[in-house]
């Protein structure tokens, strides 16, 4: 059985309505590459029978056109970016064939870092590079393909590998990568080569089909236009001066992901699946805010970054969520955090919060010296300063301050935990103000899945901040706290 | 149920309760932890997450997905923000919808990583190329950092236009109790999607329209959509407007330390109100130039070297002074700060007054 092939495959438009002008005939110069490569791509897509499941993105340059002629999904990205495009279509819609189509600007130049990527996480799409050694659409400049001594409208002496650089060569450069499942570089001049570009081109689609990873194949093409001469020159044009620098050749045909890419282990679902809640018990026992008896607390808590500052200040909040309130709970982050001091500020109420900074804190829990130095100011008349007093050493008068040490320290280290301090200092503080509830406090360690005996020790030291302070009360309980 | 969550973390519950089933994105403090918890919690809900090359990467990967029909994202901040607007522009002029949430950062340059509002104008006035904009929607607690999220997809659905959710390092770090949202609005049909099938064979997507009139047609289009937002999606927020001699406006975490400075205004016997613009574009002008007929005065508080200011002086057009209380850096205006200059203007709206 003879198949009768009609000159423009089932792929192509009858007409080219989307182009202004002749809608016959595309847009390209005589003798370019492009057109030959678009019909061996559009013949393939016809015999796999892919059609609809075809969806190509193409880039900007001679080839930006393409949809005119490609009667299959059409995505037009910007310049060198397609590989990034494909890799969200291609996330998107697993069961689509998605392939890009570049120029040597567009890829190895603009798209280098995207190219790379794509190539890397063996992304299952399939990539057509055409490789013409200069900038067609620009109107020849100097490309990152260009051979070495190739004048161009940017290179006007010729292209030196001193000043711009030698050529790129993109197929032994993705070699390096494990990520693509297929590399082959061809060119289109004789027939001999025509029957092997039109064999790549096949097997790159076909990987796709078969769930195999990352095809590229790179074309080298024929820009009669820009490198002035006739369109029959050019095909020798290409023999002499491309294929010596890039070598025709298979560089990869080995699929190191297995059968189904890596990748695409987890494709979109359409449903939605809203992850469930963390588990929130509400507290029973009720602190003395959720009761009345209390203001709202605006707390800074500061130390050093590991005393676990940010902890005691979370597990306060985390209570006060328990008992109904309202709550805020802010750090320091960033390169702050590394520079060793840790702080929060912690806000807790029964009506809605306006902000969650706090410059003047009416309780201030200090676990060092310098944090002393750089907030004790700012306390509110009539507020509290718990200092952790085997750190804190050097307290200013202040007279106005209500002031309560804890040698948090020593109080953990007769617990055999030396990590416990900052519990000890929450026990305190929960003696001193009842602001929330110890069961609360150990009601979010619970539901924040908190080890048995982890709790049973933090506990034990909360107990033990507890007694250190034990019938100190709060001097102004009026205070907002 | 209320949960305490991070900020950044409930632009994540929120997108995914939205349906949004792609996230892409570079870490960049401080934005990071949206990356990471959607890294963790999109694989789970029947969705996917790429650790993208580069911002540049994110965006053209967002606009893959949106051309494939699927609700997706990306989160940066100032510098990522940035790179991403190249592909925002071909976004909007392909009409593709997608969000991109910036948690702002101090800038220009690597700036650091303190609270900071200046890329206002960026997100607001179109950051890149041509004639474009993109709706902004500025959170000012967790529990918006959420909603936003969602209502963000149904606007961008809507109009087929990127939108921005713009924060700041504080509103993402921050901790407060949370309702993630259990139903959503359904997401509309996307007929000009291209999906690989036979329906949506046909459909091109692009940006490219090389004669004159047919790009002019476009822009005339796009320019239509931002009348109509102007009309139906602007939102703020009001506070103690009952009575008012000035009037602050702030936005995001601004207007968390304006509220208390009204309340402590208000205590000491002031009659301050304040505007909270939640969406930065389309712009709350029309409702600002009524609140500005009745005030005396306004204070425009922000942390950037004055843009805002410059919508709402557009706004109000000459017919009440508008004064700018302003940080930049990082630095941080005090509520007493705040109180201090109200008393100042106060001062001069006695005068103004008589
Ligand atoms: C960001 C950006 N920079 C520059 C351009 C201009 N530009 C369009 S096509 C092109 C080069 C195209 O050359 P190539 O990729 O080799 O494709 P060819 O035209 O040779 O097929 C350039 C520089 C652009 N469109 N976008
Ligand atoms: S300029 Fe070169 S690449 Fe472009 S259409 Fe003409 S021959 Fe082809």
């Amino acid at each position: 059985m003879w198949e009768i092939k009609h000159s423009k495959p089932a792929t192509f438009y009858d007409r080219f309505e989307r182009k202004s002008g002749d809608t016959e005939i595309t847009h390209y110069c005589p003798g370019c590459g492009h057109g030959v490569l678009h019909k061996l791509v559009a013949e393939a897509i016809d015999d796999f029978g892919i059609q609809d499941r075809a969806i190509l993105v193409g880039c900007v340059g001679c080839s930006i056109f393409m949809y005119y002629y490609m009667d299959v999904g059409n995505i037009s990205s910007s310049h060198g970016r397609a590989p990034a495009v494909a890799t969200g279509v291609k996330r998107a819609r697993p069961e689509a064939i998605v392939f890009c189509y570049q120029g040597d600007g567009d890829l190895a130049a603009i798209g280098g870092n995207e190219i790379l990527h794509a190539a890397n996480r063996g992304e299952p799409i399939t990539v057509f590079f055409v490789n013409n050694g200069i900038y067609g659409m620009t109107g020849g400049q100097m490309a990152p393909t260009t051979p070495l001594g190739q004048k161009t409208t940017t290179s006007p002496r010729g292209r030196t590998a001193q000043v711009e650089g030698p050529p790129i060569r993109m197929c032994e450069l993705l070699s390096t990568l494990d990520g693509p499942a297929y590399i082959e570089r061809v060119a289109l001049t004789d027939a001999k080569h025509h029957m092997r570009a039109r064999k790549a081109v096949r097997k790159a689609l076909k990987n796709q089909m078969e769930g195999r990873g990352f095809s590229f194949i790179e074309v080298l093409s024929a820009c009669p236009s820009n490198w002035k001469v006739s369109p029959k020159d050019a095909i020798q044009w290409v023999e002499k001066n491309m294929v010596p620098i890039f070598p025709l050749q298979v560089f990869r045909d080995e699929d190191k992901h297995g059968a189904t890419p890596l990748c695409l282990r987890h494709g979109t679902s359409p449903e939605r699946k809203i992850p469930a809640g963390p588990k929130i018990q509400e507290s029973a026992v009720r602190g003395a805010i959720a009761g009345g008896e209390l203001g709202e607390v605006s707390m800074k808590l500061a130390g050093f970054g590991g005393q676990g500052v940010l902890f005691s200040g979370l597990a306060l909040a985390e209570a006060a969520l328990r008992e109904g309130l309202q709550v805020s709970w802010i750090p320091s982050y960033g390169p702050e955090m590394r520079g060793g001091t840790a702080n929060c500020h912690v806000r807790i109420s029964k009506s809605p919060i306006a902000s969650p900074l706090i410059n003047r804190p009416s309780s201030l829990m200090v676990f060092n010296q310098p944090s002393l130095e750089k907030f004790a100011d700012q306390v509110l008349p009539g507020g509290l300063l718990l200092a952790n007093s085997s750190m804190v050493t050097d307290i200013p008068d202040l007279p106005d301050i209500q002031i309560v040490r804890v040698p948090a320290y020593e109080a953990a280290r007769d617990l055999g935990n030396v990590k416990a301090a900052n519990m000890i200092m929450l026990g305190a503080y929960l003696e001193i103000t009842r602001a929330v509830a110890q069961e609360a406090i150990l009601a979010a360690f619970t539901d924040n899945g908190m080890r048995p005996n982890l709790l049973k020790a933090n506990v034990a030291a909360l107990e033990a901040g507890r007694r250190i302070v034990s019938g100190t009360r709060l001097q102004n309980p009026q205070l907002r706290l | 149920m209320r949960q305490l969550l991070k900020g950044n973390h409930a632009v994540v519950r929120g997108a995914i309760a939205a349906g949004c089933k792609a996230y892409f994105g570079y870490p960049i403090t401080p934005a990071s932890e949206i990356a990471e918890s959607a890294s963790m919690l999109f694989p789970e809900s029947g969705g996917v997450f790429i650790p993208a090359e580069s911002e540049i990467g994110s965006i053209q990967m967002l606009f893959g997905a949106a051309s494939a029909g699927v609700r997706a994202m990306t989160a940066s901040s100032g510098p990522g923000i940035s790179l991403m607007q190249e592909g925002i522009s071909y976004m909007a002029g392909a009409e593709l919808p997608g969000l991109i949430v910036n948690i702002m950062r101090a800038g220009p340059g690597l700036g650091n990583l303190g609270v900071e509002q200046g890329d206002y104008f960026q997100a607001v006035k179109g950051g890149g190329h041509g004639n474009y904009r993109t709706p902004v929607f500025a959170p000012n607690s967790v529990q918006e950092m959420c909603d936003l999220t969602m209502h963000a997809f149904d606007v961008a659905d809507r109009y087929r236009n990127p939108v921005v959710v713009m924060a700041d390092g504080a509103l993402g770090q921050m901790m407060e109790p949370v309702e993630i949202p259990q139903t959503a609005p359904e997401e509309p049909d996307k007929p000009w999607a291209i999906r690989g099938d036979a329906a949506t064979r046909k459909n091109l997507i692009t940006s490219i329209f090389l004669e004159h009139h047919v790009q002019e047609a476009l822009i005339t289009k796009l320019e239509d959509k931002y009348r109509e937002m102007e009309e139906k999606e602007v939102k703020w927020e009001e506070f103690q407007t009952e009575d008012f001699d000035i009037i602050i406006i702030a936005y995001g975490i601004c207007s968390r330390i304006a509220r208390e400075a009204v309340e402590m205004a208000r205590a000491e016997g002031m009659r301050i109100g304040l505007l909270r613009p939640i969406s930065l574009f389309p712009f709350p002008s029309k409702r600002i130039r009524q609140l500005a007929g009745k005030a005396y005065s306004i204070l425009v508080f922000e942390l950037s070297s004055g843009k805002m200011v410059e919508d709402v002086r557009l706004a109000v057009n000459g017919i009440t002074p508008v004064e700018l209380l302003r940080r930049t850096g990082g630095m941080m205006p005090t509520s007493e700060e705040i109180v201090t200059v109200l008393k100042t203007m106060e001062r001069e709206c006695v005068g103004n007054k008589a």
